[in-house]
C-alpha cells in the first residue's frame, strides 16, 4: 500500500491549542514540511513570537526560542551572528511584528539578517482576546474598537510587506494566503524561497500570510475565508514584492 | 614619599588629554602608582578639557583630584576654574600665551610660560603642551623626559613615533623657560 | 605580562574578550561609548562578531538568542540604557541563559546627567523586570579590579547559567590606571547540552523558554532558581574589610565611593580617628557575614554611596538593628569628597559619644 499523505516530521507529535478553523495550523505545516524538504530540519533553529503562536516551540520539530513579545528578530539576529551556517527563523502574528515590534522586524531587515519571518497577519490580537492591530481593517471591529478602527483615531491599517520592501536588505517579500487550497500552494512556494533565499545567503526573507481568526472575528471558519478573501485580500493584495534578481 | 595630583586644563584641540596621558604613562614606565580621569561630556566638543592626574610612590584611593599640588593652564576659563584647586604652597603653570591675566592666588608658586610662542618658534604650534610639560617636569622631576618619550610611542602608536625629535625639543625648551 | 595603561570602558571590553567574550551586541550611551567601540574593531578578530543594535531592547534581546545558541556573549550600557533592557533581563534570567551585562553608571532618574552615579543599585541588585530573580553583581573599585572580574564573570555566568552584572560607574569607565590580564581562576563547567545549535535529527528539540502556563511548573522552576541563588549566595560573596582594628565607626562604601573613603579613612587616622571600611564586592548576594567583623568599639554604621541611599537598606538587613546605621551621599553626578566624608563621620560620632 503507498502511503498518500502522512505527517511531517519537520512538526511535532504534539496537538496545538489552536481554536478551530483558524489557519496557523495549515501555516505551521508548510513551515516545517518546507523544513523537511530543504533538509535543514536538523539545523534550524526556530523562534517563538508571543502571541496566538507563543506556544510554537512545542509544534516545530526543531531547536527553538521563545522570545519576548516582538522581540524575535533580535533574537533570531543573536542566533544567527553566533551560527551563520544554521536554518534560522522567526514565526511571528500581526500585533508581535507589526506593532511591540515594528523596531525589531525593520531592523533586521535593515541590516540584512539571513533569517526567515513566516508573519501571520489574521489582522487582530488573537490571544489577548480581540483587541485592535496596527492591521485591523477600516470599520472592523475589535475589543479596543468597538465602533471599528477609525482612520481618524487609529490611522490606517499598517501594510508590513509594502513597507519592508523599500527596504535594501529585505531581499524576499511576498504576501500570500491560506485561504484555499490553490492559495496554499502558492505560499508553501513563498514559504520554499524565502527560507532558500536565507541558505543560499542573499540576506532576509520574509512571507506575509494572510489568515483568518474565525473566533475573535466572530464568524464561523467559513464565514471567515470569505471575509478574509472580500475584505483582506483588497487591501492587503497578494503577490511578491521582491526577489531576490531585483537586488543587485 | 612623593605624591603629585596635577589638573591638567585647557580647551579642545590644546592636547590636554595626552598631555596628561603621558606624564601618566611615564609614571607607570617607571613604576609609581598612577591614575588618568577626564573630564567627559558635551564641555569636551570644543569646551574646556581637563583631566586630574595622580602620580605617586603610595597606591592611589580616590583618582579625583580636589586639591591639587599641581595645576597647568592653558588657556584663561582653566585658570579662572582651577586656580583656586589648587592647594596651598601649590605649583601653577600658567600659558602666558593666551592667558594675559595674572592668577589671583598668593600663596602658590607662579609660572608664567609662553608655551605658544616657543612652540611656534620651534615650528609646531600644536606642541605648546609638550612646552608645558617640560617646565612642569623640570621643576617637579616627577617623572623623567626618557620616560615620556617612551611613554609617548605606547600612547600614540608606532605612527607617530617620527614626532618623537621634535617633541622632545619642545619638552627642552620648556625646561630652559623655567630653569635658572 | 606587563602593565598597560588603559581607559575603564576599553579595559573592560578588553578583559571580556580575554574570558572568552566573542559576541557583543549594543546600543550607544555615554559614559560606555568606548566598550562597544572598542569591540567593534577587536571582535571580529576572535571569529565572533559585534552588532550595533537599533535600541537596549533589540540589543538585549540579541544576547538572548546568542546565549540561548551557547555563545560567550555580552552588552553593555548606561542606567537608562539598562532600564530599557529590563525586560530581556528577566528572560535570560528566566530562560537561565548565561551571560554579561555591564552598567558603567550615570546620575538619574529618567534622563539624569552623564556624570559619575550609584543610584542603579537597586536597578542592579533588585532588578527593573517581573519575576523572582536574582543577577550576580559585580562592583569594582579599581580598573584591576573590573579586569580581573569581567574575565571571571563569563565562568560564573554559565557556572549558573545566570546573568552577571558588572556594575561600575562613569569615572571607573572613563579613567586610566594601570592594569595586567592575569589569568582567572577556571570553573570546572558542564557542556551547553541545552542550546539550540539544530538537532541535526540525532535528539528532542531543545527549547529555550522563560513560559511556563501551568502555576504548578512555573513554582517548581522558582524553586529551582531559588536553589541557584541559595547556592550563589553561599558560595560568591566577595568584600573587603579595611582598618577594622577598633574601628569607632566602619564605613560601609563600594566602587569609585571606597576609594574616596579610604582616602578619608586616612585623613582621620593623622587626627587619631579609627574609622573602618566594609566594602562590598559583590553587591548581589550581599556581603552580610562582613558585618560578623565588626568589632566591639564600633559605635554607628555610616553608608556612604553616590546615590540618596540604596545600598543602605541592606546595610540595615545586614545590621540586624545591632548598631545605628547612618548615611552620607552625593547624587545627580556630584562626587562625595573625603572632606565631606570626615565632616559627616564626626557628626555622627559626636552625637553617639
Amino acid at each position: 500500500m503507498s502511503v498518500v499523505f502522512q505527517r511531517t516530521n519537520g512538526l511535532t507529535q504534539k496537538s496545538t491549542h489552536y481554536c478551530p478553523g483558524c489557519t496557523h495550523g495549515i501555516i505551521h505545516r508548510l513551515v516545517g514540511e518546507v523544513l523537511e524538504e530543504l533538509g535543514v530540519l536538523g539545523e534550524a533553529i526556530g523562534i517563538a513570537p508571543v502571541g496566538c503562536s507563543v506556544l510554537a516551540y512545542d509544534y516545530f520539530n526543531c531547536d527553538m526560542q521563545e522570545a519576548a513579545h516582538g522581540r524575535a528578530p533580535a533574537v533570531a539576529t543573536g542566533v544567527k551572528r553566533v551560527y551563520k551556517d544554521k536554518t534560522v527563523f522567526t514565526y511571528q502574528g500581526d500585533g508581535d511584528l507589526a506593532s511591540i515590534g515594528a523596531a525589531e522586524i525593520v531592523h533586521a531587515a535593515h541590516r540584512g539578517e539571513k533569517i526567515t519571518t513566516i508573519f501571520v497577519n489574521n489582522a487582530i490580537y488573537g490571544m489577548t482576546g480581540g483587541q485592535m492591530a496596527p492591521t485591523t481593517l477600516i470599520g472592523q471591529k475589535a475589543t479596543t474598537a468597538p465602533f471599528g478602527r477609525d482612520q481618524a483615531h487609529s490611522g490606517m491599517p499598517l501594510k508590513v510587506s509594502e513597507m519592508l520592501a523599500t527596504i535594501d536588505g529585505a531581499v524576499f517579500v511576498e504576501r500570500v494566503s491560506v485561504n484555499t487550497p490553490a492559495n496554499i500552494r502558492k505560499a508553501k512556494k513563498a514559504i520554499k524561497k524565502a527560507f532558500e533565499v536565507q541558505i543560499e545567503g542573499k540576506g532576509f526573507g520574509i512571507v506575509e500570510v494572510l489568515s483568518t481568526c474565525p473566533t475573535n472575528w466572530g464568524l464561523s471558519p467559513i464565514e471567515a475565508l470569505k471575509w478574509l478573501e472580500e475584505n483582506m485580500m483588497p487591501y492587503y493584495p497578494l503577490g511578491n514584492f521582491r526577489t531576490p534578481e531585483e537586488v543587485k | 614619599m612623593m605624591k603629585q595630583e596635577i589638573i591638567c586644563a585647557g580647551f579642545g584641540g590644546q592636547g590636554v588629554m595626552s598631555m596628561g596621558q603621558l606624564l601618566t604613562y611615564a609614571g607607570m614606565l617607571e613604576e609609581k602608582h598612577v591614575s588618568w580621569l577626564p573630564s567627559y561630556g558635551p564641555e569636551m566638543r570644543g569646551g574646556t578639557a581637563n583631566c586630574s592626574v595622580i602620580v605617586s610612590e603610595t597606591p592611589i584611593g580616590s583618582p579625583i583630584v580636589t586639591e591639587g599640588t599641581s595645576a597647568i593652564v592653558m588657556n584663561l576659563p582653566s585658570l579662572i576654574k582651577y586656580e583656586k584647586h589648587l592647594a596651598k604652597d601649590g605649583l601653577l603653570l600658567i600659558n602666558s600665551s593666551l592667558i594675559d591675566q595674572k592668577t589671583s592666588r598668593e600663596d602658590v608658586k607662579v609660572y608664567y610660560i609662553p608655551a605658544n610662542e616657543i612652540a611656534n618658534e620651534l615650528g609646531n604650534g600644536k606642541a605648546a603642551n609638550m612646552v608645558m610639560l617640560g617646565a612642569f617636569l623640570e621643576i617637579t622631576k616627577v617623572v623623567s623626559i626618557d620616560s615620556i618619550l617612551a611613554a609617548f610611542k605606547k600612547v600614540f602608536g608606532p605612527s607617530k613615533e617620527k614626532h618623537i625629535p621634535m617633541n622632545k625639543e619642545a619638552l627642552e625648551k620648556g625646561a630652559a623657560a623655567v630653569r635658572g | 605580562m606587563a602593565k598597560i595603561l588603559m581607559k575603564g570602558n576599553e579595559a573592560i571590553a578588553a578583559a571580556a574578550i580575554k574570558g572568552g567574550c566573542k559576541y557583543f551586541f549594543g546600543y550607544p550611551i555615554t559614559p560606555q561609548n568606548e566598550l562597544p567601540e572598542y569591540m567593534a574593531r577587536e571582535l571580529h578578530k576572535t571569529g565572533g562578531c559585534f552588532v550595533q543594535a537599533e535600541s537596549e531592547v533589540a540589543a538585549i534581546n540579541m544576547v538572548y538568542g546568542a546565549a540561548g545558541a551557547g555563545a560567550r556573549v555580552m552588552t553593555s550600557s548606561s542606567s537608562p540604557g539598562i532600564a530599557l533592557k529590563q525586560e530581556g533581563i528577566s528572560y535570560i534570567a528566566g530562560a537561565e541563559l548565561p551571560c554579561v551585562i555591564v552598567n558603567i553608571s550615570r546620575g538619574g532618574p529618567g534622563l539624569g546627567g552623564i556624570q559619575p552615579a550609584q543610584s542603579d543599585y537597586f536597578q542592579n541588585t533588585r532588578g527593573g523586570g517581573n519575576g523572582d530573580y536574582r543577577l550576580l553583581v559585580y562592583a569594582p573599585a579599581t580598573l584591576q579590579e573590573a579586569v580581573d572580574l569581567t574575565m571571571e564573570a563569563f565562568d560564573a555566568a554559565d557556572f549558573y547559567r545566570n546573568p552577571v552584572v558588572i556594575s561600575a560607574d562613569g569615572m571607573i569607565g572613563q579613567m586610566m590606571e594601570p592594569i595586567e590580564f592575569k589569568e582567572a581562576p577556571k570553573r570546572e563547567l558542564l557542556p551547553k547540552d541545552w542550546a539550540t545549535i539544530g538537532t541535526k535529527g540525532q535528539r528532542e528539540p531543545n527549547i529555550i523558554n522563560s513560559l511556563a502556563l501551568d502555576p504548578a511548573e512555573l513554582e517548581k522552576h522558582n524553586i529551582h532558581l531559588k536553589e541557584k541563588y541559595d547556592l550563589m549566595e553561599k558560595n560568591e560573596v566577595r568584600y573587603e574589610l579595611y582598618n577594622m582594628e577598633n574601628a569607632e565607626l566602619v564605613i560601609v562604601a563600594y566602587g569609585t565611593t571606597s576609594r574616596i573613603v579610604k582616602n578619608a579613612i586616612a585623613a582621620m587616622k593623622e587626627e587619631g580617628i579609627h574609622v573602618g571600611l566594609i566594602r562590598p564586592i559583590t553587591l548581589w548576594p550581599f556581603p552580610m557575614k562582613a558585618f560578623d567583623a565588626i568589632p566591639e568599639t564600633t559605635k554607628a554604621l555610616l553608608s556612604v554611596e553616590m546615590s540618596m541611599g540604596q545600598m543602605i537598606d541592606d546595610v540595615k538587613i545586614a545590621n540586624e538593628g545591632k548598631l545605628p546605621v547612618h548615611f552620607y551621599g552625593r547624587s545627580g553626578g556630584m562626587i562625595p569628597t573625603p572632606d565631606g566624608i570626615v565632616e559627616s563621620v564626626k557628626k555622627v560620632l559626636g552625637g553617639e559619644k
